[in-house]
């Protein structure tokens, strides 16, 4: 096949169905219903099933129980939806359940405005849900990247056996551009869950090591464990003792702390020589490639840094580098989320500059080129 | 022979439960022994499902696949295990609060698709749980920590708002029926599209106390005294039927179409009719 001109959303379908998906569960909300509607036509035709269920809250629920069933499962929302999701997050976390949510961020709060792009649920999607957890995330900022960052975050969902969120915002979401699906390069493969022990009798899901992910066979198929999201022991079942009951909080933590170096990916150019960075990830890294590359024209010594792993968020790398600028800009379509995780990384005599993006706009490629400007005259 | 059904059907090394002395929802848990056992079902190849409460605890007791969901939300789990695992028979049980309260809209959409799935809903009449607070089944008038001076709204009738919504299995016994709770558990579980039995049981302490009822078995023998066998109530006028519950198969529809069976057919034809 030649190369295609396809939504953000469209190549996020293609990718899941390449990675396994076979069952989706949603409720349509705008700017992420067109990942529902894809399903819905192209599920059926590789063996999947599609259902629109009654609200967010099911979609999630379906989706948790088509896991179970041994199926790679996948729903897709924005922001009210999102919400609505995030119990049955903490359930896919606490019960380890593998299950993708694809989060089309748009402006909030509330119903806000449906059809404008933001990134407001960036510490959502690290603190939605209730209890201390782990969280990981990919954010895409081309077409392309949809495609190999919805594999990806199946890819890790199997491996840590939890929730994994594909980050969009609108920009990303409804941006067309020409991709060759059969020729993307570097697609992961997807591990098969197991193999599961023979000796189906007492097997204990939930007994791994204290930095891995539990091992869940398909349900009914002769391993009669229980899944709960109340804290439980080795077989699943509820405890309320102290030692068990800190054990499995820290494995839940270690599991994905001890793969970090792994899962953390970011894209990082003109960095070497530079003088002043700027960090973006999403759309708003587009707009701040073109203002980086305009510089460069200018000979401003700017570098760009983009996490693609937006959680967890990159902070051996942005410390590393805060070492060797004054300067560090954030530009993100919010009143600041990711800036926070930026200064909590950074070195002491490094300054970080925010650019709000909260007019439900993208940030122009020239408010970061005039804000690098005036940063480095200062 | 319960015991022998008890060890065959009951994780042992999870026993004694934690229900109270006098709690209805043993009753139906033993019923639900014996139609398994009428069914001849396979353990292997059954999953069962629940919400939150005292009810839905029953799943930790089962020597079965067994889900412990989140509140009110068993039956979306179940649908989507329901639909990409058309080799397992799935059973969900609740409570009243969890199955119409924080659950009815799951509850009623999931009677409208008609997937192969055996609703069991235990409802005493109030949150047990969470120490009494009142559910849409608590009838008016009747008091709970939440309802200090009585319950102003009505209650629900579940098993009417199943058959609106388009169950094709909907039953309803009481835990002082015992051997048509059981009969009906096992129709139900036989049944192929959605399937719903409404067990009317007793919280003596969360509801019976608080409600003028001294003892469990005053409230079983209140079940026995509103019951009326679906038969007879056909004969009965509206009047007469006041404050009585009708128990027995309400609808039992023999079209044997399914939501599954839709969509597994619909895939197959693309696959050209190779699995
Ligand atoms: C989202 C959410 N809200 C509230 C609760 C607290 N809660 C636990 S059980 C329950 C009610 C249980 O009543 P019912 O479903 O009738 O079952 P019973 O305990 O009477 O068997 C409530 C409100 C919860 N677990 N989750
Ligand atoms: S509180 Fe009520 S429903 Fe719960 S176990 Fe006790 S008697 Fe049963």
């Amino acid at each position: 096949m030649s190369a295609k001109l396809i939504q953000g959303n469209e190549a996020v379908v293609y990718g899941a169905i390449k990675a396994g998906l076979k069952f989706f569960a949603g409720y349509p909300i705008t700017p992420s219903t067109e990942i529902a509607e894809m399903c819905a036509r192209d599920l059926p035709k590789v063996g999947g099933v599609f259902i629109q269920m009654e609200d967010e809250i099911s979609s999630i629920a379906a989706c948790i129980g088509a896991s179970l069933g041994g199926f790679r499962a996948m729903s897709a929302t924005s922001g009210p939806g999102f919400s609505l999701m995030q119990e049955n997050i903490g359930y896919a976390i606490m019960a380890e359940v593998s299950v993708i949510i694809v989060n089309v961020q748009r402006m909030g709060p509330s119903t806000g405005i449906a059809t404008a792009p933001s990134q407001s649920d960036y510490m959502q999607v690290r603190w939605g849900t209730h209890g201390d957890h782990p969280m990981v995330s990919f954010a895409p900022f081309s077409v392309e990247e949809c495609f190999t960052e919805v594999v990806r975050a199946f890819y890790w969902s199997e491996r840590i056996s939890s929730v994994v969120v594909l980050l969009l915002d609108e920009v990303v979401a409804h941006m067309r551009e020409g991709i060759d699906i059969d020729n993307i390069k570097d697609v992961v493969q997807i591990p098969e869950r197991g193999p599961f022990p023979e000796e189906k009798e007492g097997y204990r899901p939930y007994r791994v090591e204290i930095d891995k992910g539990a091992k869940l066979p398909p349900l009914g198929t002769g391993y009669r464990f229980n899944v709960t999201g109340l804290v439980h022991d080795e077989l699943g079942f509820p405890v309320e003792n102290p030692e068990k009951t800190e054990f499995l909080i820290k494995r839940l933590h270690n599991k994905v702390d001890a793969v970090e170096d792994e899962i953390t990916s970011y894209d990082e150019r003109y960095t070497e020589d530079a003088e002043v960075i700027v960090i973006s990830y999403g759309s708003v890294a587009r707009s701040s490639l073109r203002a980086v590359r305009e510089l460069r024209k200018n000979n401003v010594r700017v570098g760009f840094f983009r996490p693609i792993t937006v959680w967890p968020f990159p902070s051996k790398r942005v410390r590393e580098l805060s070492k060797n600028v004054k300067n560090i800009i954030v530009a993100e379509m919010s009143m600041g989320q990711m800036v926070l995780e930026v200064r909590r990384s950074i070195v002491e005599n490094c300054n970080v500059t925010l650019i709000q993006g909260i007019k439900g706009e993208l940030i122009t490629p020239d408010i970061i080129y005039n804000t690098v400007n005036e940063v480095i005259s200062k | 022979m319960i015991g022998e059904l008890v060890k065959r059907y009951l994780r042992m090394d999870r026993l004694p439960h934690m229900w109270c002395p006098g709690c209805g929802h043993g009753i139906a848990l033993g019923a639900l022994l014996r139609a398994f056992d009428r069914v001849k079902i396979d353990k292997d190849r059954t999953v069962i499902l629940s919400g939150i409460g005292c009810a839905s605890r029953v799943v930790g007791y089962l020597d079965f696949s067994t889900v412990h969901t989140t509140h009110g939300r068993a039956l979306a789990f179940a649908t989507g295990l329901r639909l990409v695992r058309d080799d397992v028979k799935v059973i969900v049980i609740m409570g009243d609060g969890d199955a119409l309260a924080i659950g009815g809209n799951h509850f009623i959409h999931a009677c409208r698709r008609n997937i192969d799935i055996t609703a069991i809903v235990l409802n005493n009449q109030i949150y047990g749980m969470t120490g009494g607070q009142s559910s849409p089944t608590t009838p008016q008038s009747m008091l709970s920590t939440t309802t200090p001076y009585g319950n102003f709204a009505r209650a629900f009738d579940f098993c009417n708002l199943a058959i609106g919504a388009g169950a094709t299995y909907v039953a309803r016994a009481t835990t002082y029926h015992v051997s048509l709770m059981t009969e009906l558990y096992a129709s139900a579980i036989k049944h192929h599209g959605f399937s719903f039995v409404e067990t009317f049981t007793q919280c003596p302490v969360n509801y019976g106390r608080r409600n003028k009822f001294p003892d469990p078995a005053s409230m079983l023998k209140y079940m026995k005294d509103i019951s009326v066998p679906f038969k007879v109530a056909q004969n009965m006028g509206s009047d007469e039927l006041q404050g009585k519950i009708v128990i027995g198969e309400l609808i039992k529809e023999k079209e044997d179409v399914e939501l599954n069976k839709v969509v597994r057919e619909r895939i197959m034809k693309f696959r050209g009719g190779a699995q």
